[in-house]
């Protein structure tokens, strides 16, 4: 496929992986901001083909995992009403809440829906005249225009059973509270290139001032995320510390401005809490004043919901690369994949997976036994089932 | 943004308080995964079904019954088919009815004799419609060389199904000679697929309320006794053969592993899979491996007859990208492991349930 094949070549990624050894003198942190490049790294084996100088921290760019407690027991009391048709991603279905998930509200008769897109719920509301449809709308700022064009839609069409249940949540800021936090290890990132393709690149000059980090604007395939870490790296080495787009062919400065109106026009900015990280200030959106009535939280009245975050594991400081898994003292022991204590234990992406993983394969034993970076796919134990 | 950097910096984030969800894991409802081929199907057999009735025969986990009887080993099996929509590019409910249950019998080596067939029909259903799925039913088994040979009807009221519901069961026989279940794959087995994957389950999802998205995928339903039987004329000691339907490739593969404490090590290059499947794969965020098959096999095979058995495969019509895509190891038992494109590795692990279209 156009776009896909060519980011793949494998001599190319060879060449990739020579220039960055000969580039690297001393070690460098990076933090891959977006869930998309971290799946990506992972799935293609990169991080174990790197120097290793170079680390990858993998950021919290991932929007299921950040969506908050609270937001996903209110998606869970509206999608349980009778009236209501509940449209999701579906990768939040498995998403737990307090006590159970959508695929649970679901399997007890909810009237839950996998959608690909919003404008599919907004085709079901318009079939559905006697029902209320709900579309989670979650995500960075990849997802939110389209979700701003389902609600402008809704209005223009005078449909009064369509809503949004809106928790989006916005990159900068996060970089922000990364950069602030105490024992902060990352000294370079690979911003996520599809939310650059909508917002641009003027946000983040700013940050790579103040924070004094290159900001490597870095796309999804191998290729791609190759060429993220060789600027990167380039920066570092030359004590550089700019924005620089590594993904031209999908990102402009100016960003989508089609998008950008949208999301002036139906959203406004707001304070959002992020799962497992807290309050972050001006880290999202809202529906704006005029389409307040599209507001499921509103509409459904569990804006009085509040839920408060359990602390059950160490996966923030494994995420920002301050401990490695093995030096939580539930790792290995009441936590595995089997039995997570959190997200990093369970998801293809999880640095403690991939370190539980790593310990099997090689035969070791003892949950504390240090394990290098490498290989970092999980695995579960499992009875067979055939 | 100065503005809101300042904010930021006046309440920093303590990443020792960060946390991240778990999914849950104990259902006390059935939940869709359940019926997902995968770990959470793994559970209900294991939890539920094996308790009350287990036995050894059932224990061997085969996608067929291995039964000794009479002086002749008979290959028994069932299925129920619910896809929706009923009929798909490539196939239907009917095609799907039979060669499921034809493909089951096959991968235990067994040549397929006769089938039965279970209709739940809901009320209200066009006869017309029930009519089509009984023509596919009828052209599948003329086919795959089966007869339905007893059957059963069953009307639900309105609201109570969806649509129709086909339910089959197969017989047939082993023939002397053959042992193919899982616990035989032994390292240094030559593991081969019998061509491209993951076409049917991308042809359903394309077609799929709510996710419709234009692709010229059609399912790869097909029978896959006759070439079984290809495969064992040029070699009887074939080790395991499986048809990876629900959780792909992936959950056939971790099977394997799991029942005969072996290892598995793929080369993900040579894993075939159709353009239009990694489009609509990328698209999605779906990983092909995982994506169901109805017309593919995966067999393990001495290394010595690795080369007859795959050009046995591709004299056939069913079997002509056929590709070896790796081997059977001693390392890592229960696992199965791809050597990446890119010279790295990750291991592929059984789907906790569904696969789910990612947000991003």
């Amino acid at each position: 496929m156009k776009y896909i094949d060519e980011f793949n070549d494998p001599e190319l990624a060879r060449r990739l992986f020579d220039e960055i050894r000969a580039t690297v003198t001393r070690p460098w942190a990076l933090m891959e901001v977006c869930g998309g490049q971290t799946h990506s790294i992972i799935r293609h084996g990169i991080d174990q083909l790197l120097p290793e100088e170079v680390e990858l921290i993998h950021g919290p760019g991932c929007p299921v995992c950040v969506t908050p407690l609270e937001v996903i027991d209110k998606a869970l009391e509206i999608a349980a009403r009778p009236e209501v048709i509940f449209c999701s991603f579906g990768d939040m279905l498995r998403v737990p809440g307090t006590d159970r998930d959508l695929f649970r509200v679901k399997g007890e008769g909810g009237d839950v829906r996998v959608v690909y897109s919003p404008l599919d719920a907004l085709q079901l509301a318009r079939q559905n005249p006697g029902r209320q449809v709900v579309f989670f709308a979650i995500g960075f700022e990849t997802t939110a225009p389209a979700n701003a064009m389902a609600v402008h839609q809704a209005r223009r069409l005078g449909l009064d059973n369509f809503s949004l249940l809106v928790s989006h949540v916005r990159v900068p800021p996060a970089i922000e509270a990364i950069m602030t936090a105490p024992e902060c290890r990352v000294q370079g990132f690979l911003a996520a290139g599809h939310v650059c393709s909508v917002m641009g690149t003027a946000e983040y000059p700013d940050l790579a001032e103040r924070h004094r980090v290159p900001i490597v604007v870095t796309g999804f395939e191998p290729l791609d995320i190759l060429e993220g870490i060789r600027r990167a790296v380039h920066q570092l080495e030359r004590g550089e510390h700019r924005v620089d787009n590594a993904y031209p062919r999908a990102v402009r400065e100016t960003g989508n401005p089609a998008a950008l109106r949208m999301l002036e026009e139906v959203f406004e900015v707001a304070d959002r809490s992020w799962r497992g990280i807290g309050r972050i200030p001006a880290s999202g959106w809202r529906l704006s004043d005029a389409f307040r009535a599209f507001d499921a939280e509103h509409r459904f009245d569990v804006e009085g919901i509040r839920t408060e975050e359990p602390a059950v594991c160490r996966a923030g400081e494994v995420l920002q690369g301050l401990i490695k898994p093995t030096e939580c003292s539930a790792f290995g022991t009441t936590c595995t994949p089997r039995t997570p204590l959190g997200a990093t234990m369970v998801s293809n992406e999880g640095a403690c997976a991939a370190y539980y993983l790593y310990r099997r394969l090689n035969g070791q034993t003892s949950p504390a036994a240090p394990a290098p970076q490498g290989s970092r796919a999980p695995q579960e134990e499992m009875n067979p089932v055939g | 943004m100065a503005d809101l950097a300042s904010a930021a910096a006046e309440a920093p984030v303590d990443p020792a308080n960060w946390t991240c969800p778990a999914p849950l894991r104990d259902q006390p409802v059935v939940v869709m995964g359940h019926g997902g081929g995968g770990a959470l199907s793994a559970e209900l057999i294991q939890d539920v079904f094996a308790p009350a009735y287990g036995n050894p025969t059932l224990a061997a986990m085969g996608d067929s019954a291995v039964l000794h009887l009479g002086g002749t080993r008979l290959a028994f099996s069932t299925d129920s088919y619910v896809v929706r929509p009923l009929f798909f590019p490539g196939g239907s409910l009917g095609d799907l009815a039979v060669n499921g249950t034809v493909n089951d019998l096959a991968m235990s080596g067994a040549r397929p004799a006769c089938l039965s067939a279970a209709f739940v029909l809901e009320e209200g259903v066009e006869l017309t419609v029930v009519d089509r799925v009984a023509r596919a039913m009828g052209a599948a088994a003329e086919a795959a060389g089966v007869i339905v040979a007893t059957g059963d009807t069953k009307v639900v009221e309105a609201g109570h199904g969806d649509g129709v519901y086909v339910t089959t069961a197969g017989v047939g026989l082993v023939p002397e000679g053959v042992d193919i279940r899982p616990q035989r794959a032994r390292p240094g087995d030559a593991v081969i697929v019998s061509g491209p994957i993951g076409l049917h389950g991308v042809a359903i999802m394309s077609v799929r309320e709510g996710l419709e998205f234009g692709v010229e995928v059609a399912s790869d339903t097909a029978p896959l006794a006759d070439l079984v039987a290809a495969m064992l004329a040029v070699t009887p000691d074939i080790h395991v053969l499986r048809d990876p339907t629900r959780g792909g490739l992936a959950a056939s593969l971790n099977e394997i592993a799991r029942a005969s404490g072996t290892g598995v090590r793929l080369r993900e290059r040579a894993i075939p899979v159709p353009e239009a499947v990694v489009n609509a794969c990328g698209f999605l965020g779906l990983d092909p491996l995982y994506v169901a098959n109805e017309g593919r096999l995966v067999a393990f095979v001495p290394p010595a007859r690795a080369e007859a058995v795959l050009a046995a495969m591709r004299a056939h019509p069913q079997g002509g990208g056929a590709t070896l895509i790796g081997e059977c190891v001693a390392d890592h038992p229960g696992m199965v492991v791809v050597a990446t494109g890119l010279g790295g590795t990750r291991v592929v692990d059984l789907p906790l349930g569904e696969q789910l279209p990612r947000i991003c």
